[in-house]
């Protein structure tokens, strides 16, 4: 940010008399709100699709009454969110209570800073950026657990109780699943990451056909990850059958929409690291995007990486609205009996394959068969 | 070191120390543990000040992702969660202070006297290093911590094991962690 500021300072006279760390404190906050525009928008556009998709494998019509074919119906349900009555329950720890969406927003919100959107669009190109966003995430658990205790609802508390299991749980094969894209690229930051996909590979430089280890983490992370992020056929802490409506049962108004907010966050998220890591990012396939001038250059990656998220976010949707939901045993089964160790192995396997082949994909010992 | 970079530190430090009393006398336990949470992020961004990324974002993960939580859900499964708002009681006061006061003295002269390797100036990802550090110099020390973490951890679960003979053996009882 500090070198962004410097190079604003040089390009822009005026600003020659603005201190550094005021220069950087603006680029930060202006980041801050692109960021937040685009995260409020793809939670807004993202519910409605999310509906609509529901509508089409459920056979039936979906959201279709506000502007043409119901494509406004996102504002609609904004509008709705902001202007209903903030109720807090007359049992509920009021602090608590008011305090826990905001850790649930936070905790969403602060994982869009590393994700790389094209070739210089990231907020900050954190060197730990993967292991940032497992940290920032656990925030997520604390504001659901306060939020279940803080509504004095019985349905309330047991979700928020199984979301905190859940996430807890499936945090170590997500972490897990990730990591041999991290040893590929030799480095965390996500940036690092994408380039080391990258190259006249197209496609095949992608870490999903890398080695037939990181083809099958692939799978494991998008499953753990599907998990992580409490959607169907692991929404068991929302289970509207069963609890209602989970830990945010109580709430209303905009803190409830903080909550559904977040939860379309942490969607994107998912999408975005499963892009970033497993299939290329933001590469152009058998092009150098960087060559290109900087604005033509960052449009076409955009808009590569936004195409792929956005593929990854309805094949989640597709999933959501397929399968049933699991029991509360058969969940924590599948993630301490399957996953965790399916992605040890799976490690170890990524890891065997680097030393012995030198780093090398089966791709790239074919490419260089002819040479 | 002077500049904004001072303010922050002072902010980050006012968050640590304040939170961290309000741990100590808030009767609410929950309370307690949100305050708790402040201290954490605030000890996280003095990492950040000193330039400690990786640090800083183990602090966050280990203590916010994994110790808080687990605190907070002792907390939930206890038997007196209908009767959470008094479960932090204050007892023993003056012992309390007095270890306390030896536990400062020792802290702040080791603080005070250690000779620490100061880099000036540019900021480096330490990331590959602690890695490398981790791996060969202090091998050992990672491995008897390692080593410690698994005897908790075969303890807990042998402490939280049904007992096999007088439980019916069923699937919420193999699902149970």
């Amino acid at each position: 940010m500090e070198a962004a500021a410097l190079s604003l300072m040089n390009a822009v006279p005026l600003l020659a008399g603005v201190p550094l760390w005021a220069v950087t404190l603006l680029l930060i906050v202006a980041a801050a709100a692109v960021i937040l525009v685009f995260a409020l928008t793809f939670e807004g556009v993202g519910s409605l699709v999310l509906r609509k998709v529901a509508g089409d494998i459920q056979a039936r019509i979906g959201p279709n009454r506000v502007g043409p074919n119901g494509i406004l119906q996102f504002l609609a349900d904004g509008v709705k969110l902001v202007l209903k009555e903030d109720i807090i329950p007359a049992n509920a720890d009021r602090l608590l209570f008011k305090l826990a969406p905001y850790f649930v927003f936070v905790g969403s919100f602060a994982a869009f800073v590393v994700v790389p959107f094209g070739v210089g669009l990231i907020a900050a190109d954190l060197n730990i950026g993967i292991y940032y966003v497992m940290a920032v995430t656990s925030l997520v658990v604390i504001g659901v657990l306060l939020a279940g205790w803080a509504s004095n609802n019985k349905w309330a508390l047991l979700g928020g109780m199984r979301a905190a299991a859940q996430i807890v749980s499936y945090e170590i094969p997500v972490g897990m699943a990730l990591i041999p894209a991290v040893l590929i690229a030799g480095s965390l930051s996500l940036q690092d990451i994408v380039r080391s996909q990258g190259g006249l590979l197209g496609i095949f430089g992608w870490n999903l056909f890398h080695n037939p280890f990181t083809f099958f983490s692939f799978f494991l992370y998008f499953t753990a990850a599907q998990a992580e992020t409490n959607q169907t056929p692991f929404d068991l802490p929302e289970a509207e059958s069963e609890l209602v409506s989970g830990y945010n049962v109580e709430y209303s108004g905009i803190r409830f929409g903080l909550f559904f907010l977040a939860e379309f966050g942490d969607m994107f998220i998912v999408a975005a690291l499963a892009t970033a890591c497993f299939l290329g990012g933001w590469n152009v396939p058998f092009f150098h995007v960087g060559t290109l001038p900087w604005i033509w250059g960052n449009l076409l990656s955009l808009g590569v990486f936004l195409a792929k998220a956005f593929t990854m976010v309805l094949i989640m949707m597709w999933v959501r609205w397929t399968l049933p939901r699991l029991r509360v045993d058969q969940l924590m089964r599948m993630s301490w009996k399957y996953l965790v160790p399916l992605t040890f192995v799976n490690l170890l396997g990524v890891s065997l394959w680097l030393l012995v082949f030198k780093g090398k994909g089966i791709p790239g010992m074919i490419a260089s068969l002819f040479g | 070191m002077s500049g904004p970079a001072d303010y922050i530190f002072y902010a980050a430090a006012a968050v640590t120390v304040g939170a961290a009393i309000l741990v100590a006398i808030l009767p609410n336990i929950l309370y307690a543990a949100v305050a708790l949470l402040f201290s954490f992020a605030g000890v996280a961004g003095l990492y950040v000040l000193l330039s400690a990324d990786f640090l800083a974002a183990t602090q966050v993960l280990v203590y916010v992702g994994g110790i808080l939580v687990l605190l907070l859900f002792a907390v939930f499964l206890s038997n007196r969660i209908s009767d959470a708002k008094i479960t932090n009681p204050t007892h023993f006061r003056l012992p309390a202070a007095a270890i306390c006061l030896v536990l400062f003295g020792v802290l702040s002269y080791a603080a005070v006297s250690t000779p620490y390797a100061v880099k000036e100036g540019v900021y480096l990802p330490t990331t590959a290093d602690i890695g490398e550090l981790l791996m060969t110099r202090y091998l050992l020390p990672f491995e008897v911590a390692s080593v410690l973490l698994l005897a908790a951890l075969i303890g807990a679960a042998f402490l939280s094991r049904p007992d096999r003979a007088a439980s019916v053996k069923g699937d919420m009882e193999e699902g149970k962690r």
